[in-house]
């Protein structure tokens, strides 16, 4: 007898069922702590139960709490409206600038461990160690060096051979150095948008700041200016620490460590990069980075 | 029913979806390449065995244009999460097909020489026995890729074991033969590359389990031992 091959599963075209494709789990509870890795980060700042009101009625954030690692660099990330950038500007108290607007729960700075929200906190002071950088470039209508200086004149620094070297210092520290170092008394306006955002920048680090937060502030930006930012947000993180609020998921893929999803003003997911863009726990996540509606 | 993908561009989701259709395409064919060289090798048919030899182009083809597509969507979309997890298994499946493709082709080849020489009595019972199940494992483990299945992949995974021993027993057994009669020598070693080739076959089927639990998981279980997988896939599951 001779055994024929079975023609076992299907003889012509194969018959494979679909599914859908693998998505993350539906709804989690975010947990804002720092991913335990290898690498053990030290804690620079901790949101504690943040909740924010614009104008005392409208509730933009969610009892967020987060962590942000020192010398990395911590993006935001979620849809317009999400309250990504409100969260960033609570850092700086820049909402104490508009009346009615109030906050519950604390930010910590460490390793002194102040609320930078306490009432007895000046805001000023909160500004000169936190630092921001806008999504438009905004010098002050000044000369390059003036724009620099002004954070160390509101400081009283008045010596000029330390105000000038603080200056240097600063603009170095924002690769901008060699392209204005025979025009710092000119207008700032008359540099390029990208040069703009790098003055703004050294402006911001002439203060010798340990948090820098930047709102978007490459949007405005061409992809050469764009890159020589992001270069230079790399740069900085050996010194200082980062938090970015950015649009553009690539950018955010590119320059953070630790990446934090907000939606609808509560922290939905976070967690290190590399994870979020591989394999993000969270349906809403998931859906946000691919380009889904969730 | 719920479309497949659910992104904000349909052209995103098109695309995706052909990669996927195309790799099940893909797959289709090297499965009937395979039964085809083994179907070849049993009945002596030399036709048959040509024609596995000729189609092993229109695999190569396959693999060329979705990697090209693959490459695109990249370039392109800069695909996260679970949809790059799609485009880097959709590309190293394609590869493992590929292979098994040639695997295929040599089986055919073997088939083409062995047509002409005398049959042995037990007409390549081995080889069928073999053959059966590393082809039901290959079409086992592109079910899974289209079902998303990571049980099944683990399930199919574990098949391979069975394979080596089964291609084991069927060396045993061929060089029994050969030692009985020396004149069988040149046909047994010809069929012992043949089985070779189905053993190989089986190695890439379990590549391809691995792959799709990276695509479903997002975890990298390649290099890892089957109980490992077993332990952290399944008894994952059971906590859900």
């Amino acid at each position: 007898m001779k055994p024929e091959i079975q023609p076992a599963v299907r003889k012509a075209k194969p018959a494979y069922n679909s599914a859908m494709p693998p998505r993350a789990e539906p709804d989690t509870v975010a947990s804002g702590a720092l991913p335990q890795t290898a690498a053990r980060p030290v804690l620079k700042a901790q949101a504690k139960n943040l909740n924010f009101y614009y104008g005392g009625t409208v509730q933009a954030l969610k009892n967020i709490n987060l962590d942000l690692a020192e010398k990395q660099v911590t993006a935001l990330i979620g849809p317009s409206g999400c309250g990504k950038s409100t969260f960033l500007r609570c850092f700086n108290r820049m909402h104490d600038l508009y009346p009615g607007n109030r906050y519950e729960g604390e930010i910590l700075i460490h390793p002194d461990n102040i609320n930078i929200l306490g009432k007895n906190v000046d805001p000023i002071e909160v500004r000169m160690r936190i630092s921001m950088v806008f999504q438009k470039a905004n010098p002050f209508p000044k000369s390059i060096y003036e724009n620099v200086a002004y954070g160390l004149r509101v400081r009283d620094v008045k010596r000029r051979g330390h105000l000038d070297d603080k200056v240097e210092e600063a603009l170095r520290g924002a690769a901008l150095w060699d392209e204005v170092k025979d025009r710092l008394p000119d207008l700032a306006f008359n540099l390029s948008g990208g040069q703009q955002q790098r003055l703004c920048i050294a402006r911001a680090l002439a203060t010798d700041p340990e948090i820098l937060l930047f709102d978007e502030p490459t949007s405005a930006l061409d992809p050469i200016a764009t890159a020589s930012i992001e270069e230079l947000i790399a740069e900085l993180k050996q010194k200082i620490t980062i938090l970015i609020v950015t649009h553009n998921m690539q950018q955010a893929a590119r320059v953070s460590d630790y990446t934090a999803f907000m939606h609808l003003g509560e922290l939905v997911e976070f967690g290190d990069t590399n994870t979020i863009f591989t394999n993000p726990s969270n349906k809403r996540t998931e859906d946000y980075i691919t380009g889904r509606y969730g | 029913m719920e479309p497949l993908y659910t992104h904000i561009s349909q052209q995103y989701n098109a695309e995706l979806e052909d990669i996927r259709s195309k790799v099940l395409q893909m797959g289709g064919l090297v499965e009937q390449q395979i039964e085809q060289a083994i179907n070849a090798l049993v009945r002596g048919d030399t036709a048959l065995g040509e024609a596995v030899i000729m189609d092993d182009t229109k695999v190569n083809k396959l693999e060329v244009t979705i990697d090209e597509e693959c490459s695109q969507i990249i370039a392109r979309r800069q695909p996260a999460a679970s949809d790059l997890r799609l485009v880097m298994a959709v590309i190293k499946t394609i590869t493992d097909l590929e292979r098994i493709g040639d695997e295929a082709e040599k089986i055919a080849r073997m088939a083409v020489r062995l047509a002409g020489e005398e049959r042995p009595k037990n007409n390549y019972a081995e080889i069928q026995a073999l053959g059966n199940h590393v082809r039901q494992m290959v079409h086992d483990a592109l079910d899974a890729f289209a079902r998303l299945d990571v049980e099944a992949a683990v399930r199919v995974a574990r098949e391979d074991i069975k394979i080596d021993h089964k291609y084991e027993g069927a060396l045993r057994q061929l060089i029994t033969f050969m030692m009985e009669d020396p004149r069988t020598i040149s046909r047994s070693l010809n069929v012992i590359w043949a089985a070779r080739a189905l053993e190989r076959i089986g190695d890439h089927a379990r590549n391809i389990c691995e792959y799709i639990i990276y695509l479903v998981r997002g975890r990298d279980v390649r290099h890892t031992s089957l109980e490992q997988i077993e332990k952290e896939i399944l008894g994952r599951e059971k906590t859900h």
